[in-house]
C-alpha cells in the first residue's frame, strides 16, 4: 500500500494510546528505569520515555524471545505424549517507540525464520505485533544506520511511523494494514498532512563507512588477519549477540519439572567457544578471531547472499554495550579501507 | 610509559605490552602492543580503570610470549591472586604500575608488586559502599525480591564471567552438563543459581575489582555479590585476597582455629 | 496452521544392537503407523534423535532407505543426550525429527565402482549407502569396501562386516590400527590411508566415499589423489554440530554453506572451495 502521510497532535497521541488502552490492547513501549530504558508493558502514556536514543536491548524478544517454548510433553516410565504449542494463544501486542534500526531488524530475522522450512512459530508472533516506530531525533557516534541503508526516518518494518516536529505534534505515516487499522480505530485524531516533510525533524547520523561491494570487500578479507587483528581484545561473551535485533542464532534445550517438561529454544551466540564445540574436543572455530569472523562474515556476506539482506541494521548496540569496546562499524571500516587488504 | 614500554620490547624483555588505548565515544580500550609503532599508542589515565590481568590467561594473548601489563591496583590485585593460585609464576611477566600522582614503577618481580600493594589499602567505592550498605539492610525476603529482579534483566551472555581475571577455568562449571548443574537458558531462578554459584566460587578469591559489574551489558550490579563475600571472608578469616602470595586460600584451608559459628 | 516444524515424531526402540563398547545401534519404528507410512528419506540424511527431558542429539539414519518401516541409529556414548540414550531399553520411546540434509546420489552412480572407505564411528552413513546398493545389486559394478577402527572390538556392525566378508559381490578389507589386532586377527594392521594406498583401487569409472574423523579424511583425500580420483567423484559427508536441522540456528556453516541444508554430503572438489572451518 501506499504510505499515508497524516498529522496526530501530541494531545491526540494519548488519547489514541488511551483508546487502545481502553480496547485492551497489550501495549509495549520504552521505559526508564534508573539507568536502564527497555521496552516493558505499559498502562499508560505517562509511562513512556520521552528522551532517549535507543532502549537498551533490542525489539527482538517481542518475535524471538529470549527464551521460547517449542512444545510440551508429559512423561512417564511407559509412555510419552506431546502436546504442540497452540499457536492461537500468541497474543496481539502493539510496540511503541520502536526506533527505525529495530523495526528494519525484523526484515533480517523473517528472512532467517520465514526461509524453508517456515518457522511457524515466529512468523504468527510477527504476524500479531504491530509496530509504532519512532523516527529519531537524537543519535550518538554509535550509530551508523545511515551507513548500511538505514536511516534515521527509515519505515521498513514499522506499521506506523511517527516523527516528533517542533512543536510535539507527530508527523504520522501509515504505511502497512495494520498501520491502518489503528487509524480506523480512531480516524478523528488524525488529520491530513500530505506534503509534509519529516526529513528536517530527523537526527544527522553521518555515514561511518562507505558499504558499496561491501559483500566482496568482506570475502575477500577473508584469508587476511584484519580479524584476528580487531578481535585480539575480544573477550568471547556473548553480549554483542544478545542485544543484537538481527542475531537469531539459538541452542535448543529440554526442561522438565517432575513427568512435565517442555522443549524451549533459547539465545545463542557464535561468540561462545561452546557454539561450535564438537563431543570429541574438536572445534571449527577454535579462535576468538575466527569466531569474529564468523559474526561479521555472517552479518555482512552469507546473509545477503543466501537471503538477500544484511544482518546487520547499524544500531550500534553491539559497540555501545561490548565491555572492551569492539565496535563493529569500526571493524568494517578497517576491512572497507582498500590500503588495509 | 611509552618509552618504558618501547625499551622493553626493543630490548626483547617482553614480547607484548597490554595496556589501553583511545576507543570509540571516549572511552579507553585494552590495546596490545607488539613493537615500537604499536606502544605510541599507549595511553594511561583516570578512565583506565579496567582490569587487564584476565587477558594473562587467553591464548590469543599468550601466544606472543612474556607480556608487560600496563597495571591499575585492580589488575596488580589479580596478578598477584593469580600467582597465589599457580596461574603465573615470577618472572612471567613485568608491570607497569602508574600511582594517582602518575608516576610509574616498573614491576619485574611478584616482589615488589606485592611490597607496593602493601602501601595501599584496598578500598571499594563509595557507589559500591553504599549499595552493599543497603542490601545488608533489607531483610531476607526483600534481598532476595531485589535480586529475581535484577535477574528478570540477565540475559546470560557471560560479559561477567569472561571479564574477570579469576574465571580463568578452562571449563566452567555451567558449561558441564552431565549433570546440567544451571539450566543454559536465561530463567529467572537459573540465572540466580549461575549467578550465587560464581559468587561462592570467588568466594575469598574475588579481588573486589567490580569488573563484572562493569562489564554487564544490561547494568546489573553483580559485582556486589563476590564483593560482599569478599568482606564476609575478611571479617572471618582477616583474609583480604590478591594482595600477598602468603595469603592462602581462605575457603579451601582448614584451620583448627576457624570459626564455626556459621553452623546451626 | 502450518505445522510446528520442531515437533518430533515418537519412536519406539524396538532393538537395540550393541556394536561396540559405547556404541549402540537402535532400531526405531513410528508409534503412529501412519507417519510411518508417509515417511520417506533418501540415503545420506540425518535427523535429531531425542530423549525428552534431556534435549536433541544430531546423527545420520544409518539404515538404508529400501528398507521400509524402521529407521536404525547407530551413536556412541558421548554427550549428556546420547548417554541419556544409551540408558534405555527396547520398548522406550524417543523423538525422531527429520529426515534433513541433501543425498549421496546414488541413482548417477549407475554402472560405476563404488569404493566405500571408512573409519571408526562414521560406518554408521555409509552402512545405510552400501545397502541401499547392495540392495540394487545390479545398478553397479565392483563394489569394495575399506573400514578401520583403533582396535578390533571398536568396528561396529560386526554381524554385517562377517556377511559381507562372505558375499561374493562385495570386497571388504578392515584393519585396526597398529596394536589394536586380538591375536586371532585377520584383517590388516596400518591406518585406513594406508592400507587404501595398499590395495589400490583402481580410480577408473570409479566413485570414492570417505567418512571419517577429520584426520583421517584430510589423509585419504591425498591417497585418493594419487590413485587418480578426480575430486568430483570423491564424496564425503561432514559432521558439524547442529541443533536445529533447518538452516537457521547458526552453528554448523562452513563459510556461506550449511551443512545441515547444502550437505552433509559434499564432493572433495566442494570442499576444497570451503573455508576450513570444519
Amino acid at each position: 500500500m501506499n504510505t499515508q502521510i497524516k498529522i496526530l497532535k501530541s494531545a491526540n497521541y494519548i488519547k489514541l494510546l488511551q483508546k487502545l488502552f481502553d480496547h485492551k490492547k497489550n501495549i509495549y513501549g520504552p521505559v526508564r528505569q534508573g539507568k536502564r530504558i527497555g521496552y516493558q508493558k505499559i498502562n499508560s502514556a505517562n509511562e513512556l520515555a520521552t528522551d532517549f536514543i535507543i532502549p537498551d536491548m533490542s525489539a527482538k524478544s517481542f518475535v524471538f524471545p529470549c527464551i521460547e517454548k517449542l512444545f510440551s510433553f508429559t512423561k512417564d516410565k511407559e509412555n510419552v505424549e506431546i502436546q504442540n504449542l497452540n499457536l492461537d494463544n500468541i497474543p496481539e501486542k502493539i510496540i511503541v517507540g520502536i526506533r527505525p534500526c529495530d523495526a528494519l531488524g525484523m526484515k533480517s530475522l523473517k528472512a532467517i525464520f520465514g526461509r524453508d522450512p517456515a518457522d511457524s512459530i515466529f512468523q504468527t508472533r510477527l504476524e500479531r505485533t504491530t509496530f509504532i516506530g519512532y523516527a529519531c531525533n537524537q543519535a550518538d557516534d554509535y550509530c551508523f544506520c545511515t551507513s548500511i541503508n538505514g536511516g534515521p526516518g527509515n519505515t521498513e518494518g514499522s506499521d506506523i511511523l511517527l516523527t516528533k516536529t517542533d512543536s510535539g505534534d507527530y508527523i504520522a505515516e501509515i504505511i502497512t494494514p495494520k498501520g491502518e487499522s489503528i487509524v480506523a480505530s480512531a480516524p478523528e485524531l488524525f488529520e491530513d498532512g500530505s506534503g509534509l516533510d519529516k526529513q528536517k525533524y530527523l537526527a544527522d547520523v553521518p555515514k561511518r563507512f562507505d558499504d558499496s561491494n561491501l559483500e566482496n570487500k568482506m570475502k575477500a578479507a577473508f584469508d587476511t588477519n584484519v580479524f584476528d587483528e580487531y578481535a585480539i581484545r575480544c573477550i568471547g561473551c556473548a553480549a554483542c549477540a544478545y542485544v543484537c535485533p538481527t542475531c537469531a542464532c539459538f541452542d535448543i534445550q529440554d526442561r522438565t519439572k517432575g513427568s512435565k517438561g517442555e522443549r524451549i529454544r533459547t539465545w545463542d551466540s557464535c561468540g561462545l567457544k561452546l557454539f561450535t564445540l564438537h563431543t570429541s574436543g574438536h572445534n571449527p572455530r577454535e579462535t576468538q578471531g575466527v569466531r569474529w569472523r564468523q559474526r561479521l562474515m555472517h552479518k555482512f556476506s552469507y546473509m545477503p547472499e543466501r537471503l538477500e539482506v544484511r544482518g546487520c541494521v547499524g544500531c550500534g548496540r553491539c559497540s555501545r554495550r561490548c565491555p572492551v569496546d569492539m565496535n563493529i562499524a569500526e571493524s568494517i571500516n578497517i576491512i572497507t579501507d582498500e590500503n588495509i587488504i | 610509559m611509552i618509552e618504558t614500554a618501547k625499551k622493553l620490547l626493543k630490548n626483547g624483555d617482553v614480547n607484548i605490552v597490554i595496556g589501553y588505548s583511545e576507543g570509540s565515544q571516549g572511552r579507553v580500550r585494552p590495546f596490545f602492543a607488539r613493537n615500537e609503532e604499536e606502544a605510541e599508542n599507549l595511553v594511561y589515565d583516570n578512565r583506565c580503570t579496567q582490569n587487564l590481568a584476565m587477558y594473562v590467561s587467553k591464548k590469543e594473548i599468550s601466544k606472543y610470549g612474556k607480556p608487560a601489563i600496563v597495571a591499575n591496583i585492580h589488575t596488580l590485585r589479580g596478578i598477584i591472586r593469580l600467582a597465589v593460585e599457580n596461574q603465573i609464576k615470577d618472572g612471567d611477566l613485568i608491570a607497569l604500575h602508574i600511582n594517582d600522582k602518575d608516576e610509574m614503577t616498573v614491576c619485574s618481580t611478584l616482589e615488589e608488586i606485592e611490597t607496593h600493594l602493601a602501601t595501599v589499602t584496598p578500598q571499594i567505592s563509595d557507589e559500591d559502599k553504599v549499595m552493599i550498605e543497603k542490601l545488608d539492610a533489607m531483610s531476607l525476603t526483600e534481598r532476595r525480591n531485589f535480586w529475581e529482579k535484577e535477574m528478570e534483566n540477565c540475559i546470560k551472555c557471560y560479559a561477567c564471567r569472561q571479564a574477570c581475571p579469576l574465571c580463568y577455568c578452562t571449563q566452567c562449571t555451567v558449561e558441564v552438563n552431565q549433570p546440567q548443574w544451571i539450566p543454559v537458558e536465561a530463567s529467572i531462578d537459573g540465572n540466580l543459581e549461575w549467578h550465587i554459584m560464581r559468587a561462592m566460587h570467588l568466594s575469598g578469591r574475588c579481588i573486589s575489582c567490580g569488573q563484572c559489574g562493569d562489564a554487564c551489558p544490561v547494568g546489573i550490579p553483580i559485582h556486589l555479590l563476590p564483593m560482599k563475600l569478599s568482606q564476609e571472608v575478611k571479617n572471618i578469616y582477616g583474609s583480604i585476597s590478591g594482595m600477598n602470595r602468603s595469603e592462602g586460600c581462605a575457603m579451601a584451608t582448614y584451620q583448627p582455629g576457624d570459626k564455626e559459628n556459621f553452623i546451626g | 496452521m502450518e505445522q510446528n516444524i520442531y515437533l518430533p515424531y515418537r519412536m519406539k526402540i524396538v532393538k537395540i544392537t550393541e556394536e561396540a563398547p559405547f556404541v549402540r545401534t537402535f532400531r526405531l519404528e513410528f508409534i503412529n503407523p501412519e507417519e510411518g507410512e508417509k515417511f520417506t528419506f533418501k540415503t545420506g540424511q540425518f535427523a535429531e534423535y531425542s530423549v525428552f527431558g534431556e534435549g536433541e542429539s544430531t546423527f545420520c539414519i544409518a539404515s538404508p532407505h529400501t528398507r521400509k518401516g524402521y529407521v536404525e541409529c547407530t551413536f556412541r556414548q558421548a554427550g549428556r543426550v546420547t548417554t541419556a540414550l544409551s540408558n534405555l531399553e527396547e520398548g522406550d520411546l524417543i523423538g525422531f525429527r527429520g529426515p534433513y540434509g541433501n543425498i549421496f546420489p546414488i541413482d548417477q552412480w549407475k554402472d560405476k565402482n563404488l569404493v566405500f572407505i571408512a573409519g571408526g564411528i562414521a560406518l554408521p552413513p555409509m552402512r545405510s549407502v552400501i545397502w541401499s546398493c547392495l540392495d540394487n545389486r545390479g545398478n553397479y559394478k565392483e563394489i569394495t569396501v575399506f573400514y578401520g577402527a583403533k582396535t578390533a572390538n571398536d568396528l561396529v556392525y560386526k554381524h554385517e562386516l562377517k556377511e559381507w566378508e562372505e558375499r561374493p559381490d562385495i570386497k571388504l578389507y578392515t584393519t585396526v590400527d597398529p596394536g589394536g589386532e586380538t591375536p586371532d586377527w585377520k584383517g590388516e594392521v596400518g591406518f585406513v590411508p594406508a592400507i587404501v594406498d595398499k590395495f589400490a583401487p583402481t580410480a577408473e569409472n570409479t566413485i570414492a566415499i570417505v567418512c571419517g574423523p577429520p584426520v583421517m579424511i584430510k589423509n585419504t583425500f591425498p591417497v585418493l589423489k594419487k590413485l587418480g580420483f578426480a575430486d568430483e567423484n570423491i564424496y564425503t559427508t561432514l559432521e558439524n554440530r547442529m541443533k536445529c536441522g533447518f538452516g537457521k540456528c547458526g552453528r554448523c556453516n562452513v563459510g556461506k554453506t550449511y551443512v545441515c541444508k547444502d550437505g552433509p554430503v559434499f564432493t572433495a572438489a566442494q570442499l576444497a572451495e570451503l573455508p576450513n572451518e570444519y
